[in-house]
């Protein structure tokens, strides 16, 4: 209910008709753009073609208006439309403490629920770029929400790992789609080809896990507990556990 | 409801139980917007801490099918402590139905602070 413009009876049914709408806009007092005008012979402009009948000075039959609240106020009738200005500042967000580099996560939803990963660093969005390693656990270089993870106690150390810096958010955007046709052979997929994973990205998974699961194998039983999944047995409570 | 694709693969141990047990009330009214439920394995006001703000589910089957299953789904988040014995109140997107009294419910692990 912030903006009584937006308020409705009921969905779908304005609360406001369309004539309220528009003087609660005030767009009258908006200037329009002028467009150029094709034929400037010997017409006058419309601004001039009518000549003002008007008795009194304006500015007076202003303040009588505005006096006699024929007209809200004084303020001149077209005023340049601006953007209002953003007051937020763009913080990062920030990393919980117990989340640093090597630290192993538990997924809690998405396609990877219960696996155990291990996260990298924290991307501009304020997602966390995790692996798995993928020979691991199966999980591939990808972006999760902290809110969406377990920190544990566990943590690998990853001091001779750089990630490179091309693992932002950019890299994780879907690519783009071509537009279907709108053919009966697309609608029911025949001859659909299963899309495979680029050749670039399999290599980069690679590169990054190769230190990653060097830095797991110096650990007994590490590889073997990335590779186990989490999950709640009977009787356990969340709240109890040391995670 | 949207919540259908959230709903594969709930198989997996990652949510903790709960039991709906009423409404918020007092002696003659009663406030179906706010729902009362029981924690599993919680027993006092302090314990309930790390719940607070959690999604919860109610999951229940629904006589008809609906995009291909009959499971539907009312989510909801707890909101605070009721009492000292464990229970939390909890809102939910709708109200939950009167039927879904003594029913489980799914105490979900995210949002994480930990």
């Amino acid at each position: 209910m912030a903006n009584s413009r937006t308020n409705q009876l009921v969905p779908g049914v304005s609360r406001l008709s369309r004539s309220k709408v528009f003087s609660k806009r005030a767009a009258y007092k908006i200037a329009k753009e002028s467009k150029p005008k094709k034929t400037t012979s010997e017409k006058k402009p419309a601004s001039e073609k009518k000549p003002a009948a008007e008795k009194k000075p304006r500015a007076t039959t202003d303040l009588i208006d505005a006096l006699t609240q024929k007209k809200k106020t004084l303020a001149p009738r077209s005023i340049a439309l601006e953007p209002k200005a953003v007051r937020k500042a763009q913080r990062a967000t920030p990393l919980r403490k117990s989340i640093t580099p090597g630290t192993v996560l538990i997924l809690l939803a998405g396609r990877f629920r219960g696996k155990r990963v291990v996260f990298l660093k924290q991307l501009k969005s304020g997602l966390l770029l995790v692996t798995g390693p993928f020979k691991l656990n199966g999980v591939p270089l990808r972006r999760v929400n902290q809110a969406y993870a377990i920190a544990t106690s566990t943590k690998i150390d990853l001091a001779g790992l750089k990630v490179d810096s091309k693992f932002n958010d950019t890299y994780f955007k879907k690519e783009a789609q071509p537009k279907l046709k709108g053919t009966e052979e697309e609608f029911f997929g025949e001859n659909a080809k299963k899309k495979e994973h680029p050749a670039h990205k399999i290599a980069d998974q690679k590169v990054v896990d190769e230190k990653v699961i060097a830095a797991v194998a110096k650990v007994p039983y590490l590889a073997s507990y990335l590779a186990s999944t989490f999950s709640l047995s009977n009787g356990q409570a969340p709240h109890t556990l040391k995670f | 409801m949207s919540s259908y694709p959230e709903l594969v693969g709930f198989e997996v141990g990652l949510y903790s139980k709960g039991r709906f047990l009423g409404y918020k009330r007092a002696k003659r009214n009663q406030y179906e917007n706010t729902a009362l439920i029981q924690l599993e394995n919680v027993n006092t006001k302090e314990e309930t801490q790390f719940y607070a703000g959690k999604r919860v589910a109610y999951v229940y089957r629904a006589p008809t099918t609906k995009k291909g299953t009959n499971v539907r789904c009312i989510w909801g988040r707890i909101t605070r402590p009721h009492g000292n014995s464990g229970v939390v109140r909890a809102k939910f997107r709708h109200n939950l139905p009167p039927r879904a009294m003594g029913s489980q419910i799914r105490v979900m692990l995210y949002p994480s602070n930990i």
